[in-house]
C-alpha cells in the first residue's frame, strides 16, 4: 500500500512518522460508509461536470484556434460541458474506469468495513444512480461486464495528518488506448524524451479525442513512471512545473506538440494539446523512463478530503 | 448550420459519390448502432456464411455505446467511439453493401481502400460531446445482442446529427489533408 512511497514530496518520511504516530495512538475514526458516500458522489460528480480550469483552458483555445473546422469542434465540446451540468448527465458516453487517488493520513482508523470494499461499492452506487455506462470486463480475454464499472484502479499513499484525500478520475478508453511508456537510456537524453512523447502524441491523433492534457512521467521505474504519468493528470491545467528545467520542457513539448496540426477533434489546427504536464522522479543510473498519458479533452476530476 | 448537406440514411451510392472529405453535413433518419463486441459476431457470421441479424445494404453504423436511458429519456449520453477499433471488421461489411458509418479517429489503409472500391462514407462526429449528440436521437429500438448491454445492436434515429466527412469514397481524407494545412514544420 506504500508503493507511491516517491510519488508524494512527504512520501518517504511518512514511514517515519507512521511509528511515532502509533506510540501516541492518536486515531481519528472515519467509517467506510462515509468513503462509499464521498466516492459516489464523486465519481457522478466527476462525469457530469467538466471541472472550471479545463473549460477556461477550452474558452482560451476557441479564441485562439485559426482554423474553421478546429473552432467549431472547440465550440461544440464547451457547449456539450454545459449541457451537461445542466442536465445532470455525463458528458461523454465513456465515463470510464474509476481510477481512485487517497492519500490517508496515518491517524486514521476506518471503521466498519475494508477500505477497497467500500470504494468498489461508492463506484457502483455512482455508476448506477448517475446512469453512468458500464465499461469494464471482469477479464480481459473472456470480456464480460461486471455491470457497474467496478472494480476501481486505487491508488493508496499514507501520508501525514488525520483526513483522508479522495480524487476520482473516470479514464476513457479512447485516450488510455493510446497512452505509451519506454524505457528510454540516459544516453536517450531530453532529445529522446521529447521524440518518445511527440511521436506518442502524433499516433494518438484524431483518435483520442484532441485537445488533450499530455501527462508525462519521467524517471522511476517500470511501474513508478506510468504512475507519475497518469498523477500529471491531476494538476489544475496548463499549472507549470515548480522545477524550472521540467517547466521548461513542458513549454518546447507544447509548441512542438500544437506544431503538428492535427487540432480540436483531429479536424486541424494549433490546439492539439491544452497543457503538458511533466512529473519526474529519481531513477537508476541505467535507466531514462518515459510514460505518455494521453488525456482526452473532457479532463474529468472531482476531489474531496474527509 | 444552413449551408450544411444534409445527409438521410439510408444511402445510395450516388448519395455517397455526392460528399467529399470536409463537407460539413446533418445525418438524418435511421442508423444502426454498434461497436466492438457486435462487430466481431457480425464479422464471425460472415465467414461462417450465415445470415446477418440485420441487411446491411445501403445502411449507415453509428459506432456508439450510450450511457443508459434515464426514465422518460429516449437514450443516454451517445456520442461516437474510436472507429479503428472496427476496421478489422469492415471491410467484410463493407463488402455486402455497408455504406456509411460515423466514429471518429483515422481508419486503416484497408478500409479506405475497401470504401472506395465499394463506394461508402465515414463521418466524423466529435467526440466526448455525447450529452450534446444525444439531443439529435429521436428514437431507438435494440435490434440485436441486447445480452451485450452497451454494446448491443440498436436502430437509432438521427435528426440533424451534425458530423464532417473524413474518407470519401474518391481517396479524399480530412485527417491527412488537415494535419498537412495546419502543421508548422
Amino acid at each position: 500500500m506504500l508503493a507511491g512511497g516517491r510519488l508524494l514530496p512527504y512520501g518517504r518520511w511518512s514511514c517515519v512518522i507512521i511509528g511515532v504516530r502509533l506510540t501516541r495512538a492518536i486515531l481519528r475514526e472515519i467509517p467506510a460508509e462515509a468513503i462509499t458516500e464521498a466516492l459516489a458522489r464523486l465519481y457522478r460528480d466527476a462525469n457530469t461536470r467538466l471541472p472550471e480550469d479545463v473549460l477556461a483552458a477550452l474558452r482560451a483555445a476557441r479564441d485562439q484556434e485559426d482554423s474553421p473546422a478546429g473552432r467549431e469542434a472547440l465550440e461544440q465540446i464547451i457547449r456539450n460541458a454545459e449541457v451537461a451540468a445542466q442536465d445532470s448527465i455525463a458528458m461523454c458516453q465513456d465515463t470510464g474506469v474509476a481510477v481512485v487517488f487517497l492519500d490517508i493520513g496515518q491517524g486514521v482508523c476506518i471503521t466498519g468495513g475494508g477500505l477497497e470494499k467500500a470504494v468498489n461499492e461508492g463506484v457502483r452506487r455512482g455508476c448506477q444512480e448517475g446512469y453512468l455506462r458500464p465499461s469494464v470486463v471482469a477479464d480481459p480475454l473472456q470480456r464480460v461486464n461486471t455491470g457497474d464499472n467496478t472494480p476501481a484502479v486505487m491508488h493508496v499513499c499514507v501520508v501525514p495528518g488525520d483526513g483522508v484525500r479522495i480524487a476520482v478520475a473516470p479514464k476513457g478508453a479512447g485516450a488510455e488506448n493510446k497512452s505509451a511508456l519506454r524505457m528510454l537510456t540516459p544516453a536517450d537524453g531530453v532529445e529522446g524524451v521529447k521524440r518518445f512523447v511527440v511521436e506518442t502524441v502524433s499516433a494518438a491523433g484524431p483518435d483520442a479525442c484532441p485537445p488533450f492534457v499530455v501527462g508525462v512521467g519521467l524517471g522511476g521505474n517500470f511501474e513508478s513512471c506510468a504512475l507519475l504519468a497518469k498523477r500529471a493528470l491531476l494538476r489544475q491545467v496548463g499549472q507549470p512545473s515548480p522545477e524550472q528545467h521540467l517547466a521548461e520542457l513542458e513549454r518546447e513539448l507544447l509548441r512542438e506538440v500544437n506544431a503538428l496540426g492535427i487540432g480540436p477533434s483531429g479536424f486541424g489546427g494549433r490546439t492539439t494539446a491544452l497543457a503538458v504536464h511533466v512529473e519526474a522522479a529519481p531513477c537508476h543510473i541505467a535507466s531514462l523512463p518515459v510514460a505518455v498519458n494521453i488525456q482526452c479533452h473532457a479532463a474529468r476530476h472531482a476531489e474531496t478530503t474527509l | 448550420m444552413d449551408d450544411r448537406k444534409r445527409i438521410c440514411a439510408p444511402l445510395s451510392n450516388s448519395d455517397v459519390a455526392s460528399v467529399r472529405a470536409g463537407d460539413l453535413v446533418l445525418i438524418s433518419g435511421d442508423v444502426i448502432g454498434a461497436r466492438d463486441a457486435a462487430h466481431r459476431r457480425l464479422f464471425e457470421l460472415l465467414e461462417q456464411g450465415r445470415p446477418l441479424p440485420v441487411d446491411l445494404r445501403g445502411q449507415i453504423i453509428y459506432y456508439v455505446g450510450p450511457t443508459p436511458a434515464r426514465p422518460g429519456e429516449v437514450i443516454g449520453t451517445a456520442g461516437p467511439t474510436t472507429a479503428g477499433r472496427m476496421d478489422p471488421y469492415t471491410p467484410a461489411l463493407l463488402a455486402v453493401g455497408l455504406k456509411g458509418m460515423i466514429g471518429k479517429g483515422s481508419r486503416s489503409q484497408a478500409v479506405q481502400e475497401a470504401m472506395q472500391a465499394h463506394k461508402a462514407v465515414y463521418f466524423a462526429a466529435v467526440g466526448g460531446i455525447g450529452a450534446l449528440l444525444r439531443r439529435c436521437v429521436e428514437g431507438v429500438r435494440a435490434i440485436a445482442y441486447e445480452d451485450l448491454g452497451p454494446e448491443a445492436m440498436r436502430l437509432i434515429t438521427l435528426k440533424d446529427f451534425p458530423a464532417i466527412v473524413v474518407n470519401d469514397c474518391h481517396g479524399g481524407d480530412l485527417y491527412a489533408e488537415a494535419r498537412k494545412r495546419f502543421a508548422r514544420r
